[in-house]
């Protein structure tokens, strides 16, 4: 098991906020709207730098959408931000029509998404997404998993040309992704090479699966641990690939279990490669207020549920099933 | 040039046409509210905006409009293929498999002159807004207009974009309410009352202007009105009064033409009150 460790925890989203920063000083045509939370998305940096790119449009979530849509004619690349809940189920028509179905290049950001958000509760929780959006024809969805991918990903989304989804989380959690790397969208990243099972792991349940890698290999279970950072267009090649190699799969996400990552791998593999899956993810049911480190354990989202995720998944994989 | 308001109404007398016969060849669309913001297409197209036919998604250096209501599809793309975006040959295939017209505007099949989709209603004033903002930042001095329906400005939206173009001062945007009080279950006022317009547009911080949609000449002066007020700190909202159906006299007067397209029967009589002016397509 390839050795990842780290020295802070930090916030995804601040790693928005400083890729949003960044992205703003490299391209002038970048702007953001915010829906009353500028702090909680860590935009304020931006709205400093530059106040006459920034928009506050107030606790009007569907009327930013609209203005991010309407900004784009002429040429601007629009970046709105608010909590992943009021980022798409509140906005999925104007997401729909105004951006995913006229083509504009609005990049949706958004943060607090899924249980780690923690004590507000359910209201807040949004478990459903990754899903609602990556129905939408023509929308990239990326999910990534620190700090250091979560600006690289900012950053690459601003020369992206076309409608993202990009979602990131409150909580602070381990940095272990290079600080200089080049964020690819679509391409998935090999955490860790192995032969027993692949575990494709996105967001904050990278970090988990990579504790669960260490423990399954003091179990002798030499796991293949990839990072699917993009939901969408998802990498079929290294999950085909992988999956051709152990013959076995984990998925785990912080979402529901319908229509997240796992069922975009379990479309992937019943098409081209039928093959054992087990999912870590919430049971489709709604979240509740706790720590989140309480709500993971108490959701199944563990480094443990994953290991015994593993173990179910190999002895199906050994009984042929 | 001279606005010249008879030649205007000849274009308009077309359009209609044209909006009939799309909706009767294919059987549905929405010809009431088409008939009904004919003269107001016209004379923005015709005359009030400066834009160009050699289509360029971003606009920039040019009036952008931008239609909400996005059922009225016919009385645009007549509108759009009458000033030369496209073949007007083209308006034959509206709400056919494969058509650029499809029963509700779209970029999606790259119809210039067209923005932005339109259909789920209470979505275009947040766009406009936006396309004028970017102007502001571009420093490009040309207006951005918008239509919405009297119905569609029961739907919430429409109001978190009131409130924000006023407290932005917004002021290159002049948006337009097509005021025919029908909607497809009725009155506005038996579905849901819109109550005094006027006053809230004014209390929503908007330079609130009134015109008859259907008496071109008050269109004109209503435009050139409007024109006049933006740049002055504040969005610019015109109450169009309209006949649904306006034009053709069986249509008038009822909400019942909202969606539903004429017979042969009802197509010739229709047809045989509007002056056939540029030739059909």
């Amino acid at each position: 098991m390839k050795k990842y460790t780290y020295t802070e925890k930090k916030d995804t989203r601040s790693g928005f906020g400083a890729g949003l920063l960044e992205a703003g000083k490299k391209n002038k045509d970048v702007v953001a709207l915010c829906a009353d939370l500028t702090g909680s998305l860590k935009m304020d940096a931006f709205q400093k730098e530059f106040p006459e790119r920034f928009f506050q449009v107030g606790i009007a979530e569907a009327n930013m959408i609209g203005i991010a849509a309407g900004m784009t004619i002429g040429g601007k690349i629009p970046f709105t931000g608010t909590f992943a809940n009021f980022s798409t189920g509140r906005v999925y028509d104007q997401i729909r029509q105004s951006v995913a179905y006229s083509d504009k290049n609005v990049k949706i950001c958004a943060s607090h998404a899924g249980i780690t958000l923690g004590e507000d509760g359910a209201t807040h929780q949004i478990l459903e997404d990754i899903g609602l959006m990556k129905m939408l024809p023509g929308m990239t969805v990326i999910n990534p998993c620190d700090y250091n991918q979560t600006k690289a990903a900012t950053l690459a989304i601003a020369e992206h040309e076309g409608p993202v989804y990009l979602r990131f989380g409150r909580p602070t959690v381990p940095v272990f992704t290079d600080p200089d790397q080049k964020f690819e969208i679509g391409k998935a990243w090999m955490v860790n090479e192995g032969t027993d099972v692949s575990i494709f792991a996105t967001g904050h349940l990278v970090w988990k699966a990579i504790e669960a890698g260490e423990k399954l290999a003091e179990m002798g279970i030499n796991a293949e641990i990839i990072n699917i950072h993009t939901i969408k267009p998802l990498d079929e090649k290294a999950i085909l690939t992988s999956v051709t190699k152990t013959g076995c799969v984990v998925s785990a996400e912080e979402h529901n279990r319908i229509g997240g990552l796992g069922d975009s791998i379990a479309q992937v593999l019943a098409q081209h490669l039928p093959s054992p899956q087990e999912y870590v993810a919430v049971n489709d049911s709604f979240g509740e207020s706790g720590t989140p480190d309480q709500l993971m354990e108490k959701y199944g989202l563990s480094s443990d549920a994953i290991v015994k995720a593993v173990q179910k998944v190999l002895a199906r994989k050994k009984a042929g099933n | 040039m001279a606005t010249n308001i008879e030649q205007l109404t000849k274009t308009a007398s077309q359009v209609r046409r044209d909006i009939l016969r799309m909706v009767h060849a294919c059987q549905s669309g929405h010809p009431g509210g088409s008939l009904g913001c004919t003269d107001f297409l016209v004379a923005l197209y015709f005359d009030i905006m400066n834009h160009r036919t050699d289509f360029s998604m971003d606009g920039k250096g040019e009036d952008l409009f931008f239609l909400s209501n996005g059922h009225i599809s016919p009385v645009f793309y007549s509108v759009l293929a009458r000033s030369g975006y496209f073949d007007v040959k083209e308006l034959a295939t509206f709400r056919k498999l494969n058509s650029r017209l499809q029963g509700h505007p779209t970029t999606h099949e790259h119809l210039p002159g067209v923005r932005m989709a339109s259909g789920s209603l209470g979505q275009g004033l947040s766009v406009a807004i936006g396309a004028a903002l970017t102007k502001k930042l571009n420093g490009d001095a040309s207006l951005v207009f918008s239509l919405h329906g009297d119905g569609e400005i029961q739907e919430g939206q429409i109001w978190e974009a009131a409130m924000y173009a006023s407290a932005n001062k917004v002021d290159n945007l002049i948006a337009t309410i097509d005021v025919n009080g029908q909607q497809i279950d009725g009155s506005t006022e038996q579905v849901l009352s819109l109550g005094n317009l006027r006053a809230k547009w004014e209390a929503f911080g908007w330079d609130v202007l009134e015109m008859n949609g259907n008496d071109m000449a008050d269109v004109i002066r209503g435009l050139n009105l409007a024109k006049t007020k933006t740049s002055k700190g504040k969005p610019v909202l015109i109450l169009m009064q309209t006949e649904m159906g306006n034009g053709v006299d069986f249509m008038m007067h009822s909400h019942k033409w909202h969606g539903i397209a004429p017979n042969d029967e009802q197509l010739a009589n229709a047809l045989g009150q509007l002056e056939e002016t540029l030739g059909d397509y």
